[in-house]
């Protein structure tokens, strides 16, 4: 049995991260998850948070602001719209994306309003607990 | 015959062009290397997305609930041509390629009773259409502030075009652009990013068995939208190592061409120069012989 798994994060210009992990948490739309080797098939959107990798080096967070995680026994990869290293994470740069984020909820149309409001809600929450 | 002065300086002008051609060779060279190193990291994202897309599509393309983005209006009246060309031009046959492209399509839809519609990326592409076709213009996007194509610039465009395909502003959506093929071929490319198309044969290879959260629909209502902004990412970095590849090509030949110029030039400036010394000779000569 492996003992790691693949960890991938993409970005849609370029890919930003490639480890070999004990285990990856993911903000999946339905609430964190974690996937550790030989998970089964999975596949979850994201909602804006943190991306935490476990691997021999250490701990390794990313932030994300949405996109998708594809989870195989083998490997997990993060397709994210838009991703930092946890580290860099600031107040004014999440105020940035929270005005972003709540011009789209204000124009989207009914069918995903309801998604839009959500990832709104969420980015807000992070920017509560980093500036708490 | 010109004067021999005429000739040097046409020599001298023809030597700097070569030397400006020259130079954009080399800018286009390196500018071509990294728009395709961008079009290669983009590469990944790209793919997952399609193979991802391309699953579900398949399992919900039918159902009544799939979202109109995927499925379509319903109609096909009313059409959106998304024409991408450069900001600049110089670079031999890549923007009328595309004019050309779009226009036998704009042409073919028209005949069919079709209405079009068309939104520019790129000055030139627009000044090129606006001769006969500047009353299907409903927007322009610009980037001729923009050095490098950064997924920001995609996603703002496709915002727009949801924007209009949400207030039913059109039926189907068409992007134009070049396909990079190699520094001499770049291949005009018509793509339809709404209703969504998939490579079938990508979808089989993705293979099945994921569980989903939430569910299909939610999944594909969220990533629609992002995969046109792909989509149309995709387009517009293809389009730029296209058009440093045309650029090149195109520079390659100029310097190559005044490179022959000069080098008629000079026999023709080298044979007036002698032709005038052997007529001053002949003139010493037959001076002294009449001595």
């Amino acid at each position: 049995m492996a003992d790691t798994i693949k960890f991938e994060l993409v970005s849609p210009e370029r890919k930003l991260a490639s480890a070999d992990a004990e285990s990856v948490t993911v903000p999946g739309m339905a609430g964190d998850m974690t996937a550790m080797p030989n998970h089964a098939p999975f596949l979850t959107t994201l909602r804006p948070g943190f991306v935490t990798v476990r691997g021999a080096a250490g701990e390794q967070t990313y932030f994300v602001t949405g996109g998708f995680a594809e989870i195989s026994p083998e490997t997990v990869s993060v397709l994210a719209e838009e991703a930092v290293e946890g580290a860099e994470v600031t107040r004014a740069w999440l105020d940035e994306k929270i005005e972003a984020f709540t011009a789209i909820a204000a124009e989207a149309p009914a069918e995903r309003a309801q998604a839009e409001a959500l990832k709104l809600n969420d980015i807000k929450a992070v920017a509560e607990r980093i500036s708490g | 015959m010109p004067s021999l002065k005429d000739l040097k300086n046409r020599i001298n002008s023809v030597k700097s062009t070569r030397k400006i051609t020259k130079a954009m060779q080399m800018v286009a060279a390196a500018k071509l290397r990294r728009a395709q190193e961008a079009a290669e990291a983009a590469r990944p994202f790209a793919e997952r997305m399609d193979a991802v897309l391309a699953n579900l599509a398949r399992a919900s393309k039918d159902s009544p609930t799939a979202p109109r983005l995927l499925a379509g209006t319903g109609k096909d009246d009313v059409h959106l041509l998304i024409v991408a060309t450069a900001e600049r031009g110089l670079c031999g046959g890549f923007n009328s390629q595309i004019v050309k492209r779009a226009r036998q399509d704009i042409e073919r839809l028209r005949a069919e009773g079709k209405t079009v519609k068309i939104l520019t990326v790129g000055k030139k592409g627009r000044e090129q259409l606006k001769r006969g076709y500047a009353d299907l213009f409903v927007g322009h996007v610009d980037f001729s502030e923009v050095k490098r194509i950064a997924y920001a610039n995609a996603q703002s465009v496709a915002q727009d075009v949801l924007h209009r395909f949400d207030a039913g502003e059109f039926d189907v959506a068409t992007v134009y652009f070049n396909r990079f093929q190699s520094v001499i071929t770049q291949v005009p490319t018509a793509q339809q990013v709404i209703p969504a198309t998939f490579d079938e044969s990508e979808a089989a290879e993705a293979g099945t068995g994921y569980e989903y959260e939430p569910d299909e629909d939610a999944i594909l209502a969220d990533l629609l939208p992002r995969n046109l902004a792909v989509q149309i990412f995709r387009a517009l970095l293809e389009n730029a190592a296209s058009e440093q590849g045309a650029r090149m090509s195109a520079m390659d030949n100029a310097t190559r061409n005044a490179g022959e110029m000069i080098d008629k030039l000079t026999i023709v400036y080298n044979r007036s120069r002698q032709a005038a010394i052997t007529k001053e000779l002949i003139e010493i000569i037959s001076g002294a012989e009449a001595l």
